[in-house]
């Protein structure tokens, strides 16, 4: 059944419109939350005015940070400067706009909306600044002046002075990888009922159950075994909704008080301000290398935006670092950066999480000194590819890829592509004239799953005597298709047909323990636990006093044999990780760029992705398109911007420039299977990929087809204002 | 006020504010959950639903205003409530036109609306016909095959 493609069991649901998304939940009694946010970005709250609120109709409770007395939410990020604090609610200073200042608990939802507008609070303006530049500054307002410092995290690993010594050409190039909102199409909600056994039940949208159970005990004030997280069907996620946030947190704390169920679903406008952000940093790329196109020598600093507050990706400069140098063999390399908080929301993981950022910086360097040295930038890539091998290889930076064939990726690219014909297109349409430009982008990328922060993963299989296999992971899906995937593993090692195979997740009270699904790991991590569980359940059979099996007994039989046994046919695993795994891959895109009015059309996205062995190539593919569109989307459309007043100007779907169909082609994706020695079922992740090369390949196909106007470089996104811009200088 | 109208075939008559949205009437009113809301601004398209037939962002549209129309949701779409999926919704199935599936019942409604009007689009069609959906999962990529495969291949010539 492995590498075959099975159609998702859990369809049928979702096609009826039987999702189980928490929203969807009947909580009778619940009372419905809802936050009033700061409509500043920095200030000082002198008071909060909640009296005309409390006597709204159908308002139970309006709570603010005073009357709340809690310690402060612990941080996100152990590495990041503890002196960083955040409040539950904010208490005497905002810090973003959209930050939450006060929650109404109310009998129906526009009871809460319209209670919550005449909450009134008194801010004393602070100066704002936005940029992380301008933050990391000296001088600038300080986000917190407790810390001395708006430095959330410094990874200095020293300066190289003679880092470029004897290259010949040496290019250096500021570039912004620009802050963008996950937006999964379900935001945040959760829902919080205290049970008369004093147990707490927390419904979540989350990315994992047991990671919101092993932060909210603590906050709660109760033993994990007091709470029971269940997450029912997530409608995606992308690295958004890995913890939980304050607001998600204060449900169960606000269900106490009101010694009633509470419950709550941000609106599209609240995800946008405060779910947190992704990407946002400022990149320094300087690469030098031989005029026959040999890169010696690779430097990235950066600037990562932490936003107001650290959370996850204030330390997403350690990924970036990990392959900073990409598929290529760079003998020098330079890394340091610096996390910097700003007046804006936090920044968060967002799907590739620091590997898209990576790729981007190495592979816009590799263009522009390709254009430096004068030679084809397919060429240049070849000239300084990590050889086939070479594995496992050892970068710069003391990271170990596993295994790949880096050469045959690039080689099946350019050939389905058609590379020299696009070439002969381009050049043509070039010579006549044209309006419209060909442009001709490549990528190539290498990226981390199954990272050394995330490697385990719990799994179980047992049979019962009704000759159903019931499989239970600690990884919690949100789309990725676990219930057909891990399905499949079983059946597979057990010769069970699929429908005998239930998967289970997403309840912490079935489920004692588990990571989530984060970092295009499930299958690798979770997967494994299941298969190996699978494969001693299977030995627990062959055991069996006369081996039942292999004597043409059904796993019905043999699992009530077990039983009479005393020994049931059921196994649990702890999937250890120990080799981090690193899925590779050529994009290559081809637009249509028209020089009047800067528009640019994605005519055709061709992508090579090895993630190794594949389960279920349907599946597989499915992450690539979705991975490949997101690309797609930060390289030409999207962007989260704020105004100088620290004002979010995408404050909504409407603003924000989500890829719709009619913007995006029909993909053209091959997967290679280059296994993985990592693990038996020689897997590697395939969540991340499409997100991880696709930005580049688009961003340097727009810059292609204006190379000849002296264009040199774009920032993404490649809006057709800014390629306006950029030929109208 | 009243309102009175068939949601799904069935004939209803309820008591509702002005200011209710159709969206909050099917999943509050009605206890239809499978209307998703993803958004705030009639952008995402997850709200759609049919309005005697044809697709509408039921965000967009107050209750009061469906007075003595016919509602079509993600629930009524199939053959009985268990019964065989209608043709879209087996080419979403057949085709992976779906991961996380917020989006999916109001883009199989879109889509049911877009073939109802053209019953053979072209890929570029389907594509600008799902303009008002949004999917942040698939791409679109095997939801427009999917739609592709619903329309199915063209009849013998007239």
């Amino acid at each position: 059944m492995r590498g075959t493609r099975v159609t998702r069991r859990e369809d049928e649901r979702f096609l009826r419109g039987r999702g189980t998304y928490v929203e969807n939940l009947d909580l009778p009694g619940a009372l419905f939350a809802t936050f009033v946010r700061s409509d500043r970005a920095s200030a000082l709250i002198r008071s909060v005015e909640v009296d005309r609120a409390r006597r709204c109709p159908g308002v139970v409770d309006v709570v603010t940070a005073a009357d709340l007395a809690l310690a402060p939410f612990p941080p996100m990020l152990a590495l990041s400067n503890q002196a960083m604090v955040r409040h539950w609610l904010a208490a005497d200073r905002v810090r973003f706009a959209g930050e939450a200042v006060a929650v109404v608990l109310s009998e129906t939802r526009p009871a809460g909306v319209d209670a919550a507008a005449s909450v009134t609070v008194d801010y004393e303006p602070l100066p704002v600044v936005v940029d992380p530049e301008a933050a990391a500054a000296p001088g600038a307002p300080l986000l917190f002046p407790e810390a001395g410092t708006n430095v959330a995290l410094d990874l200095q690993f020293g300066r190289d002075e003679a880092l470029f010594d004897g290259c010949e050409v040496v290019v250096h190039r500021r570039m912004v990888n620009q802050r963008l909102a996950s937006c999964p199409l379900e935001g945040r909600s959760a829902a919080a009922a205290w049970g008369d056994d004093g147990r707490l039940t927390h419904w979540s949208s989350t990315q994992s159950a047991h990671a919101v159970r092993r932060r909210l005990a603590p906050l709660l004030g109760v033993a994990e075994a007091d709470v029971r997280v269940v997450a029912p069907d997530v409608g995606g996620a992308f690295g958004a909704k890995m913890d939980p946030t304050p607001e998600e947190a204060l449900l169960g704390l606000l269900a106490r008080r009101a010694g009633r169920p509470v419950r709550w679903t941000e609106t599209r406008t609240e995800s946008m301000l405060s779910l947190g952000h992704g990407r946002a940093q400022v990149q320094h790329v300087e690469i030098g290398g031989t005029r026959a196109g040999r890169v010696l020598a690779y430097r990235l600093t950066v600037v990562q935006d932490s936003g107001a507050y650290p959370a996850h990706a204030t330390g997403l400069p350690i990924l970036t670092r990990m392959m900073a140098s990409g598929v290529y063999d760079i003998a020098r390399v330079e890394f340091n950066s610096t996390s910097v908080v700003t007046n804006t929301a936090p920044t968060v993981a967002y799907r590739g999480a620091g590997r898209p950022e990576a790729t981007a910086a190495i592979e816009r360097a590799m263009d522009l000194f390709a254009a430096a040295v004068g030679r084809d930038p397919a060429e240049v890539r070849r000239t300084n590819l990590v050889p086939p091998g070479a594995f496992p290889y050892t970068n710069a930076v003391g990271t170990v890829y596993d295994s790949g064939d880096y050469a045959t990726a690039l080689d099946r690219v350019l050939d389905r592509a058609g590379y020299a014909h696009l070439r002969v297109e381009q050049a043509g349409r070039r010579a006549a004239g044209a309006t419209v430009l060909t442009g001709i982008g490549l990528s190539m990328y290498v990226e981390v799953t199954a990272g050394p922060s995330a490697p385990d993963e719990w799994g179980a299989v047992s049979v019962t005597t009704a000759g159903r296999a019931v499989a239970r992971t600690g990884s919690s899906p949100h789309g990725q298709g676990h219930e057909t995937g891990f399905a499949m593993l079983v059946a597979d090692v057990l010769g069970l047909p699929l429908d005998d195979v239930d998967v289970v997740f997403g309840d912490t009270d079935a489920i004692p323990t588990g990571t989530g699904t984060l970092g295009s790991r499930s299958l690798q991590t979770g997967g494994m636990a299941v298969h190996r569980a699978a494969a001693e359940v299977l030995a627990q059979a062959h055991r069996l006093p006369g081996d039942p099996l292999a004597a043409g007994a059904t796993w019905a039989d043999a699992a009530a044999a077990a039983e009479r046994h005393g020994r049931p046919l059921a196994a649990e695993v702890t999937y250890r990780g120990t080799v981090s795994t690193f899925p590779f891959g050529a994009h290559l895109a081809v637009v249509d760029v028209d020089v009047e009015t800067g528009h640019v059309a994605l005519r055709r996205l061709v992508a090579v992705d090895d993630a190794g062995r594949i389960v279920n190539p349907l599946l597989a593919e499915g992450q690539v398109h979705g991975g490949v569109a997101q690309g797609a989307g930060q390289a030409l459309w999207e962007e989260v911007r704020y105004d100088g007043d620290g004002r979010l100007l995408t404050d909504s779907l409407a603003h924000y420039a989500v890829p719709r169909a009619a913007d995006l082609p029909t993909f053209e994706s091959e997967l290679m299977e280059t296994p993985t020695p990592a693990n038996e079922l020689g897997a590697k992740g395939i969540g991340e990929s499409g997100a991880v090369g696709a930005p580049a390949a688009v961003q340097n196909a727009v810059v292609d087809a204006l190379a000849h106007l002296g264009v040199e470089h774009l920032d993404m996104p490649c809006t057709a204002e800014r390629v306006w811009r950029a030929l109208n200088r | 006020m009243k309102v009175a109208l068939g949601v799904n075939g069935h004939a209803r008559e309820d008591d509702v504010e002005p200011r209710l949205l159709l969206a909050h009437y099917l999943r509050d009113v009605a206890g239809l959950t499978g209307t998703n809301v993803g958004c705030d601004t009639s952008s995402c398209g997850a709200c759609t639903v049919l309005l005697d037939g044809r697709a509408v962002k039921s965000c967009t549209v107050l209750a009061v205003q469906v007075d003595g129309r016919q509602v079509t949701t993600i629930e009524g779409l199939a053959h009985g409530a268990s019964g065989d999926l209608h043709v879209v919704q087996e080419a979403f199935r057949r085709c992976h036109g779906l991961q996380c599936g917020f989006c999916t019942p109001g883009m199989v409604l879109a889509a049911v609306s877009l073939l109802a009007d053209c019953p053979q689009p072209t890929e570029a069609q389907v594509r600008a016909g799902l303009e008002g959906n949004l999917c942040r999962c698939t791409g679109y990529h095997n939801i427009v095959a999917a739609v592709l495969a619903a329309a199915g291949p063209p009849g013998p010539p007239p």
